[in-house]
C-alpha cells in the first residue's frame, strides 16, 4: 500500500490527531531521496490556517530494517524527542503512527524550511553566509546531541570503534574479493583504535545531505535511523569523510569548513574538550573505509537481484574513490 | 579507418544515444537512472581503453613487490594476506607507490573527475 490515495486516507486521521476534529490533510506529495525510508510532504489545514509536515515511513509501511544497524522508526522518533529536549536542532515529532492510522511503521514531523542538497549548500549564493558559520554550528549541534541524558533515551545498540572495525571487516571479508588498500587500512586503524573519553548518544549519519541548512546556517539534523551509543568523535568525523566533501577536498568539514572551527563550536557548546583533531583523523580514515565497504554492500543488492537498478550496480565502482582517499590520508596528502 | 566498430565505439554510441536522445525525454527517477546509465557506459568505454594497460602494470609491480610471479588475482590475494598479517606495511619500500599507482589507474577509469585526483 504505497498508493497516494491510501497514504492520503491514513493522513486524514493523523491530521485530526494532531490538529483537532476539523483538520484536513492536503497537498500530499512524495519527496525524492531517502532510499531506505519513504518521505512524504503534506499540509494540515484547520480553518484558514495551514502548516507543513513530513511523513517518514518504512517502505510500503513494512519495517524490514533496511540495514542491520537501522533502529526502526518508533525508536527513531523517541531518540529525536530526547535529543530535542537536550537542546539539539532536529525536526519536532508531531505524531508517531499507530496501527489505527493504517500507515504502517511511520511518524510525522514538522516540515522545516531549508535545503538539504549538498551541492546547493556548497555553491549557491543564498548560503554564502551560512557556509561561513556552518562548521562551528555543526560542532555546537553535535555537542547538544551528545549531551542527551542516557536515561531519556530508548534502548540503543552500542557500537564503538572496535565493534565497527569488526563488523565492517567481516562484511569486507565476506565478499572474498581482495582490495589490498582496505587490508592496509584495517590493520593501520586496528593498531591505533581509540578509546573514547566517554560514550554518548551518536547520531550516526551526520553529514551534508542529512542536515537542513537555511540562509543563517544549520536548521536541523535529519535522518536519525543509524543512531546508537558509542564514541562521540564518530559524529564529528563522518561529516569530514572525503566522499562527503563533494569535491571540495581543501575544506575538511563537509567541503565548507575547518576541523578547528568544528571542534571550537563543539567545545563552546559544552562538548567534551578531550576530543582532539587526531581522534577526528582516526575516525575520518575509518569513515572512508566504512563508506568503501558500504558501496560494495549496496552493489550486493544488485548482484543478488534484490535491487536490479543501474544505480545499485554503479555504486560498486565508487569503492575506488575511498581507496584513493585512504592512500592519500595514510601518506599525509589529504 | 573503415572496417567495423570497436567495442569502445559501440559503447560510446549507446552512451551518446542515452544522454542526448533518451534522457531528455524522461522525468524523475527514470531520468536519474538514465544519467547513471550514461555514466556506467562511460566507465565501460574507459575500461576498454585503459583497463588492459592498467592490469599489466599492476601485475608487473606486484611481481616485483612480492618477488614471485602469478596471475593478478592470486598476487592481489597474496598482498592482502601480507598486509593483514603485518608482514608488509606502509613503510615497505615500493608498497605505497604500488597501491597509489593502482588505485589512480582505477579512478581514472571509474571516476576521472573525482576531487582527490588533484592531490595525486
Amino acid at each position: 500500500m504505497s498508493d497516494l490515495s491510501d497514504i492520503a486516507h491514513g493522513l486524514e486521521a493523523v491530521a485530526r490527531a494532531i490538529a483537532g476534529p476539523e483538520a484536513r490533510a492536503t497537498a500530499l506529495r512524495r519527496l525524492s531521496g531517502g532510499a531506505s525510508q519513504e518521505t512524504w510532504s503534506f499540509d494540515i489545514e484547520t480553518g484558514d490556517k495551514s502548516r507543513g509536515y513530513i511523513l517518514r515511513r518504512a517502505p510500503g509501511g513494512v519495517a524490514l530494517g533496511t540495514s542491520a544497524q537501522s533502529i526502526g522508526l518508533e525508536t527513531e522518533a523517541k531518540v529525536i524527542r530526547a535529543a530535542i529536549a537536550s537542546g539539539s536542532p532536529a525536526p519536532p515529532v508531531a505524531h508517531v503512527c499507530t496501527d489505527a492510522d493504517g500507515l504502517g511503521a511511520a511518524y510525522v514531523m514538522d516540515r522545516l524550511p531549508g535545503e538539504t542538497i549538498a551541492r546547493k549548500i556548497l555553491r549557491d549564493a543564498p548560503f554564502e553566509k551560512a557556509r561561513a558559520v556552518l562548521a562551528r554550528q555543526c560542532g555546537a549541534a553535535l555537542a547538544r546531541i551528545h549531551a542527551t541524558p542516557a536515561d531519556t533515551l530508548p534502548p540503543l545498540p552500542f557500537s564503538g570503534a572496535r565493534e565497527q572495525l569488526d563488523r565492517y571487516e567481516e562484511v569486507y571479508r565476506s565478499f572474498d574479493t581482495p582490495r589490498p588498500i582496505f587490508d592496509l587500512a584495517f590493520k593501520h586503524l586496528r593498531d591505533r583504535a581509540p578509546t573514547p573519553p566517554a560514550t554518548t548518544l551518536v547520531h550516526g549519519d551526520f553529514r551534508l545531505g542529512n542536515i537542513m541548512v537555511g540562509p543563517d546556517g544549520l536548521v536541523a539534523a535529519l535522518d536519525w535511523e543509524l543512531a546508537h551509543v558509542g564514541d562521540p568523535t564518530e559524529d564529528l568525523s563522518w561529516i569530514c569523510m572525503p566522499s562527503w566533501r563533494f569535491g571540495q577536498m581543501d575544506k575538511p568539514v563537509g567541503g565548507f569548513g575547518a576541523v578547528e572551527d568544528l571542534l571550537a563550536g563543539y567545545r563552546e557548546a559544552g562538548g567534551d574538550p578531550r576530543i582532539n583533531a587526531d581522534m577526528v583523523r582516526w575516525w575520518t580514515i575509518f569513515g572512508s573505509l566504512k563508506w568503501g565497504v558500504m558501496c560494495l554492500t549496496m552493489f550486493r543488492a544488485f548482484e543478488t537481484g534484490a535491487d536490479p537498478s543501474v544505480e545499485r550496480a554503479a555504486i560498486g565502482r565508487r569503492a575506488s574513490e575511498t581507496e584513493l582517499d585512504l592512500m592519500l590520508m595514510l601518506t599525509g596528502r589529504l | 579507418m573503415l572496417g567495423e566498430p570497436t567495442a569502445k565505439q559501440l559503447v560510446e554510441a549507446a552512451a551518446s544515444f542515452l544522454e542526448k536522445v533518451a534522457a531528455p525525454q524522461l522525468e524523475g527517477h527514470a531520468a536519474f537512472h538514465a544519467r547513471v546509465a550514461t555514466n556506467v557506459l562511460a566507465i565501460v568505454a574507459r575500461e576498454l581503453e585503459l583497463g588492459p594497460a592498467a592490469a599489466k602494470a599492476e601485475t608487473e609491480r606486484l611481481a616485483k613487490l612480492l618477488g614471485s610471479e602469478g596471475d593478478l588475482d592470486a598476487m592481489r590475494r597474496a598482498l592482502s594476506a601480507k598486509l593483514t598479517a603485518g608482514e608488509m606495511d606502509i613503510s615497505t619500500p615500493g608498497l605505497a607507490e604500488h597501491l597509489l599507482a593502482t588505485v589512480v589507474d582505477r579512478v581514472r577509469i571509474e571516476q576521472p573527475g573525482y576531487g582527490s585526483m588533484k592531490r595525486v
